[in-house]
């Protein structure tokens, strides 16, 4: 029983937030992935990219909100996210038609596209600031709270450690799902995904098989439009809408794609699962869960907690060196030095 | 039209705009951009450094500036007698077990292969780390509740603060040394990826690490440098109140004038002789030899140049330059405030002023550090009245014009990365392009 009140435990407040903030990062990672597998930079206005979709997705909640418009137990930002989607591929595309296009067919060097990123970064940054401001935003206050509850769990199970499944955690995962499944059938099905794999393998080989490279682009921004919304609504869903913290979710989300392996969409979903349960181990403090294990009455003294959770940026970061140290081309091989 | 006079009507440009606030808003607040235009200017040459002269993408500015910051505490803050006895020897202990560790480490990792050593590493890294929590958590516990209002941390050497900028450089460059060993030779993108983790790192220790520089609760009242004196204290002066009535200006207004010109003045010498340094390394065979490293690597490292130590060292000292602008610039505040360290503002702003000014050219560099620093400040007043002008025609309660008027402030960094995807786009090479040799 102690056993499993530890399990409980462990649970609730480290395998579930894991899950949510790894699902989070595997959206956004795949969106850096593929810009990188096409285009050959990081792009480093990825995370702000993100916070213009989360806006947008957020406008259009208040804008439905206002009409009366609600979707039952599930919160509204759902059904405004094909609109934010839009607003964010519109953006997306809008910048690699007046920026990145010139420097592709000047063949600029990748440095100058990141370079370019940075800038276009600032826009965004202060677009994003300009709309909506640079205050909290809560997400996600309609619908149902939780799919059950920690009371709800301890009369089922009978344990002392409840288990809480909040919604918007089972959505984040179900529509993490949901987005790789389609993703993946997409990559591996259909023509253009094809076409995209070929290019993003080598370029000269798809370009005389007769790949379009303008269009293998436009989808590409289009995908990675379309996720960096849906992980920015997701993140905000479950924690909180600030741009500032887009700007900071660029490390994790960076280093999940480089610690994948950089242009490999499996890779991008692995890593971002392996970022967010380290970063969430090593910042979590054991002591309940050893109160319940050690044998006898011993109670450890402090929080047993290896790293206190503002460091949780250094665990990203010691985990790329170590992959950069050890394998450079990530866990599944993508592309490298 | 050459880059000599390029270079000199634009500085001109530079010099009218600057008159032109001191005329127009007040001659302070002049002296005030114009102390920061010095600070990045010098934060511009450091990264032109990098990017210029080796191509390498460092963007982590704002972590080195920051390391210049805690030297500015722990050079000029005196030391504080109680935390010290309290906590010191706990934190030497840790700080000789990690070094221990790490010796291990290095000793194991040289001497073994395989399995076994990953093995023995791994389980040194865990008794290390313990060992070390276990002196380390209890002292900081003590010097955090020693005074926490006032102090609770252990001070520093109670030096001059001007040493602070050397240390602040030595500091930075220490962190560049770390990270340049782990990123460099591979491809560029990992260097600015990792570049932007350890800047993260580093304001994150800063802010929680109250043992040494009290992190949030900030480290308020630092010293001045030798010849700044302070406001209060020339105002007193009879010589000075004299001086006063004959410029027919007021006392207090003329005091910020005089404290901010002493700053201008140091500051104008660090970036001159730094400027200078640039210059004639640029122009020596050791410029040539980076020159031709970044043009293309691979020939010459057929020449025999070691491009990855050449890496290395350039990366190295840029950094150490921007965190001597740090240090400066902690200084010039007199106050360290971790948590004002924004990306935006201490790292992305840079990357437009050397990209803006002209990588490659130290002129350039400088030229980009005072035209976006001026342009960065002066942004906000003129678009709030741009805004004001154009909304002119709402209600005082529109909601629309009150919106557009909190926001202003953001259309500057629309308008900065606006003003560099152009630069990017139609002068590459910036106002003053590297010149030919």
């Amino acid at each position: 029983m102690e056993i499993m009140n530890a399990l409980a435990l462990l649970s609730n407040y480290l395998v579930v937030p894991a899950l949510a903030y790894g699902s989070q990062l595997a959206l956004g990672a795949l969106g850096v992935t593929l810009v990188y597998g096409i285009l050959r930079f990081s792009n480093f206005a990825h995370g702000e990219l993100m916070a213009f979709g989360t806006m947008a997705v957020i406008l259009m909640t208040w804008f439905l909100q206002a009409q009366g418009i609600s979707f039952g137990a599930l919160p509204t930002e759902l059904l405004a996210l094909p609109v934010g989607i839009l607003a964010t591929v519109v953006l997306a595309l809008g910048t690699d038609r007046v920026v990145y296009r010139f420097h592709r067919s000047k063949k600029s060097q990748p440095v100058i596209f990141l370079i370019a990123s940075l800038a276009v970064m600032f826009f965004y940054s202060g677009l994003t600031r300009f709309i909506i401001g640079t205050a909290d935003r809560n997400m996600g206050d309609d619908g149902a709270r939780f799919i059950f509850t920690a009371r709800e769990f301890k009369e089922w199970s009978g344990l002392d450690e409840g288990i809480a499944l909040r919604t918007t955690q089972g959505i984040t995962v179900v529509v993490t799902l949901v987005c790789v499944v389609a993703l993946f059938w997409f990559l591996n099905r259909t023509r253009a995904g094809k076409s995209m794999r070929a290019y993003s393998d080598n370029e000269d080989l798809a370009l005389l098989s007769g790949v379009n490279p303008e269009r293998v682009v436009l989808i590409a921004w289009i995908l990675a439009a379309a996720l960096a919304t849906v992980a920015g609504t997701m993140y905000g869903l479950d924690k909180t809408f600030k741009p500032f913290i887009y700007l900071q979710l660029l490390l994790p989300i960076f280093a999940s794609a480089i610690v994948g392996g950089l242009g490999s969409p499996v890779g991008a979903v692995a890593g971002g699962f392996v970022i967010a349960f380290s970063e969430i181990t090593v910042t979590f403090a054991y002591k309940r869960v050893l109160t319940y294990i050690m044998p006898g009455d011993n109670v450890p003294d402090g929080l047993v907690q290896l790293l206190s959770t503002e460091y949780k940026f250094a665990v990203s970061f010691v985990i790329l060196v170590v992959v950069l140290l050890v394998r450079p081309t990530g866990i599944f091989k993508g592309q490298s030095v | 039209m050459s880059n000599r006079v390029r270079i000199s009507s634009l500085f001109a440009v530079m010099a009218i705009l600057l008159v032109t606030v001191g005329v127009v808003q007040s001659p302070s607040l002049a002296l005030a951009i114009l102390n920061l235009c010095l600070i990045s200017a010098v934060m511009a040459l450091g990264i032109n450094i990098q990017w210029g002269y080796a191509g390498l993408l460092n963007v982590g500015i704002m972590g080195f500036a920051a390391l210049g910051g805690v030297a500015a505490v722990l050079v000029s803050k005196g030391p504080v007698a109680e935390t010290i006895a309290v906590g010191a020897p706990g934190l030497l202990v840790a700080l000789l077990v990690t070094v221990v560790t790490i010796a291990l480490i290095v000793l194991v990792y040289r001497s073994m292969k395989g399995r076994l050593r990953s093995l023995l590493v791994t389980l040194i890294v865990v008794a290390g780390y313990f060992t070390a929590r276990n002196f380390f958590d209890p002292a900081v516990v003590a010097i955090e509740s020693t005074d926490s209002a006032a102090t609770g941390y252990l001070g520093g050497l109670g030096l001059p603060i001007i040493f602070s900028w050397l240390v602040g450089g030595l500091f930075a460059g220490g962190a560049a040394w770390l990270i340049g060993k782990v990123s460099l030779g591979l491809r560029s993108d990992y260097l600015a990826i990792a570049t932007l983790g350890i800047s993260e790192i580093i304001i994150a220790v800063l802010k929680n690490e109250d043992w040494l520089t009290r992190g949030v609760k900030n480290v308020t009242g630092l010293p001045r440098p030798y010849p700044v004196p302070y406001e209060v204290e020339i105002q007193q002066s009879p010589a000075f109140q004299s001086w006063a009535t004959y410029l027919g200006v007021d006392v207090v207004e003329l005091s910020s004038i005089v404290v901010k010109l002493a700053y201008s003045g140091l500051f104008a010498i660090v970036l001159l002789i730094i400027l200078l340094l640039c210059e004639s390394a640029l122009r020596s065979p050791w410029g040539r030899m980076m020159r031709a490293i970044r043009d293309n690597e691979t020939a010459a490292e057929a020449m025999g140049k070691d491009v990855k130590g050449r890496h290395l060292q350039v990366f190295i000292l840029g950094s150490a330059v921007v965190g001597i602008a740090g240090a400066m610039l902690t200084t010039l505040d007199g106050q360290f405030t971790p948590g004002t360290y924004n990306p935006l503002r201490f790292t992305f702003l840079i990357w437009a002023m050397v990209i803006i000014g002209g990588s490659g050219n130290n002129w350039g560099a400088v030229l980009g550090g005072f035209l976006v620093w001026f342009f960065w400040v002066e942004a906000e007043p003129v678009g709030l009245w741009f805004i004001d002008l154009l909304t002119s025609g709402m209600d005082e309660t529109n909601p629309l014009r009150q919106h557009l008027l909190s926001g202003a402030a953001f259309m500057r960094l629309m308008a900065m990365g606006i003003i560099m995807l152009l630069v990017l786009r139609f002068a590459p090479k910036g106002l003053i392009p590297e010149s030919r040799r």
